[in-house]
């Protein structure tokens, strides 16, 4: 198994941390650890307010914990970096800037010469199948194009985690279908550590190597469950008796913490 | 009935705009003329003959181009100032907590105030000359300009800043390649309402004692009693207001087209 083997590429050790409200301290996140192996799919499940987007932002950098560290590849994470690759839910687009000029933006940072910013562009808004709307802008896009374009720009700077925030929660089931499966052939192509944030169980179990479920108040790792489905995983794979198993439990599991929740 | 209506609005639809702005306009001939008619209202209202024949006198003897360019002047002198001003200011509320704590209850009080209020202070600080009527729209303009593009600062989408971030940007490129384009709108509708307050300034501005302006131009001939210039020149300053809203549309249209709605 994929998961199970190889070198720890993400190391979350014992992350916590405490936000200071009006209300006084809110506990997000307390005693998470897990180890992510290099090219691993994790997702993560998990109730509104249990820490997932907080535990996404810390591992990006993007936030710091309040005690605790993550490692990638064994070096302290102290602030955002260009080898993970981060796609947020609203998808985050710079609106001024074409489909091109948005997945050439951290291209351009990096110093690369003109030519290669292009050929690498047209390489992955290939991959994403948006060659029609290079120069479009994105408003001119649908919800599912503009996570493809923001899927293309996360892959263009090759980070070796991706780091995703819900990335189709906003989209319709049909879209969040196709782009699942699109993910899922990218991801079979160009390996990557992949940590997945998601409401959705069926899209956890159809993605994932690992589906960590997370309680809230204060958000920990409830349990994490290994999925055996093998790949390619196709619409058919939602059928198996495997899947629905893994579905009834997980779901089990999650619910039992939206209850938690609304106590 | 409802289809009928649905099919006339339909067939207004198709009604170009010039069209209607044409028909408006001769609407408002008709209703002036009809007011330099009535007895009660002759006394204020100039006919459009008169109000012509004004501006053609005016225009023959050159004083008209006189006033309008020094107008447009002190116009352009008090906005620019206030321009070039604003935008630091607002950026640095933007950008500095304890700046924005301490300057903005300042803004917020005297943006109230409304100008005409400080013209005895203007004129006591640097006199009647050219100085004072730029001082004057100078602190109009930037009063209105500073707080919409401060607004402008604040309402960059955070995601935005998070997504450039991610992908290798630092605090300069995230200034100049995130927030810039993004408050760019927010700059723009500041550069509208700050050349409309420059404008509703003017005239204040211009009694602080001018030999020349189109506000003066105003305030003199009602002096006299001249209903004719007073209605041309008020309605050379809405042309000039008119124009001006124009120029910024169209710099928007170019500018921001990319916006997925437009800010008013």
């Amino acid at each position: 198994m994929a998961g199970n083997t190889g070198n720890v590429k993400v190391k979350i050790d014992n992350v916590r941390k405490v936000f200071n409200g009006r209300s006084g301290e809110m506990i997000a996140l307390n005693g998470v650890s897990l180890d992510i192996k290099e090219n691993e799919f994790v997702c993560v499940v998990g109730p509104s307010g249990c820490g997932k987007s907080t535990l996404l932002n810390i591992i990006a950098g993007l936030g710091e914990p309040t005690s605790g560290k993550v490692y990638v590849d064994d070096k302290e994470v102290v602030g955002p970096g260009t080898e993970r690759g981060v796609v947020f839910q609203q998808y985050a687009l710079f609106p001024w800037l074409t489909v091109r000029k948005n997945v050439e933006f951290g291209l351009k940072l990096k110093g690369l010469k003109k030519d290669e910013v292009s050929k690498i562009c047209d390489k992955y808004i290939k991959m994403v199948d948006l060659e029609e709307f290079a120069d479009s802008y994105p408003k001119e896009l649908s919800g599912g194009m503009k996570q493809r374009v923001a899927i293309a720009r996360a892959y263009a700077v090759s980070p070796e985690v991706l780091l995703m925030d819900e990335p189709f929660g906003a989209l319709d089931a049909q879209t969040r279908t196709q782009l699942q499966s699109d993910l899922l052939d990218t991801w079979q192509k160009e390996r990557k550590t992949c940590f997945f944030i998601t409401h959705d169980v069926d899209e956890a179990i159809i993605l994932a190597q690992r589906v960590v479920i997370m309680s809230a108040r204060p958000g920990r790792i409830k349990e994490i469950v290994n999925i055996d489905i093998p790949y390619p995983r196709t619409q058919e794979t939602k059928m198996s008796k495997e899947f629905l198993d893994l579905k009834n439990y997980i779901w089990g599991q999650v619910y039992q913490e939206y209850l938690e929740v609304r106590r | 009935m409802g289809k009928k209506q649905g099919s006339t609005n339909q067939k207004l639809d198709n009604i170009p705009s010039w069209f209607w702005v044409s028909i408006s306009f001769l609407i408002a001939l008709g209703l002036l003329k009809l007011l330099s008619i009535l007895p009660s209202t002759s006394l204020v209202f100039a006919s459009p003959e008169a109000i012509i024949r004004s501006f053609i006198k005016k225009a023959k003897d050159g004083t008209i181009w006189g006033h309008i360019g020094i107008s447009l002047f002190r116009v352009f002198g008090g906005f620019a100032f206030g321009f070039i001003l604003a935008v630091p200011v607002a950026f640095m509320m933007g950008w500095y907590k304890i700046f924005r704590n301490l300057v903005e209850p300042w803004i917020q009080f005297i943006r109230n105030i409304p100008p005409i209020a400080y013209i005895p202070l203007v004129i006591a600080g640097v006199g009647v000359g050219e100085k004072a009527k730029i001082v004057v729209i100078f602190v109009a303009t930037f009063l209105v300009m500073v707080i919409s593009i401060y607004q402008g600062v604040c309402n960059v989408d955070a995601t935005l800043i998070k997504a450039a971030k991610v992908l290798g940007a630092k605090d300069r490129t995230i200034f100049f390649q995130v927030v810039i384009p993004a408050s760019t709108p927010f700059i723009l509708v500041g550069v509208r309402l700050g050349l409309s307050a420059a404008l509703t300034t003017l005239v204040a501005a211009e009694m602080t004692g001018a030999s020349k302006g189109l506000g003066m131009m105003v305030t003199s001939a009602g002096q006299y009693y001249d209903m004719a210039t007073v209605l041309m020149g008020i309605i050379v300053i809405g042309i000039i207001g008119l124009t001006l809203e124009k120029i910024v549309k169209l710099l928007e249209r170019r500018l921001t087209g990319w916006q997925e709605t437009q800010v008013m």
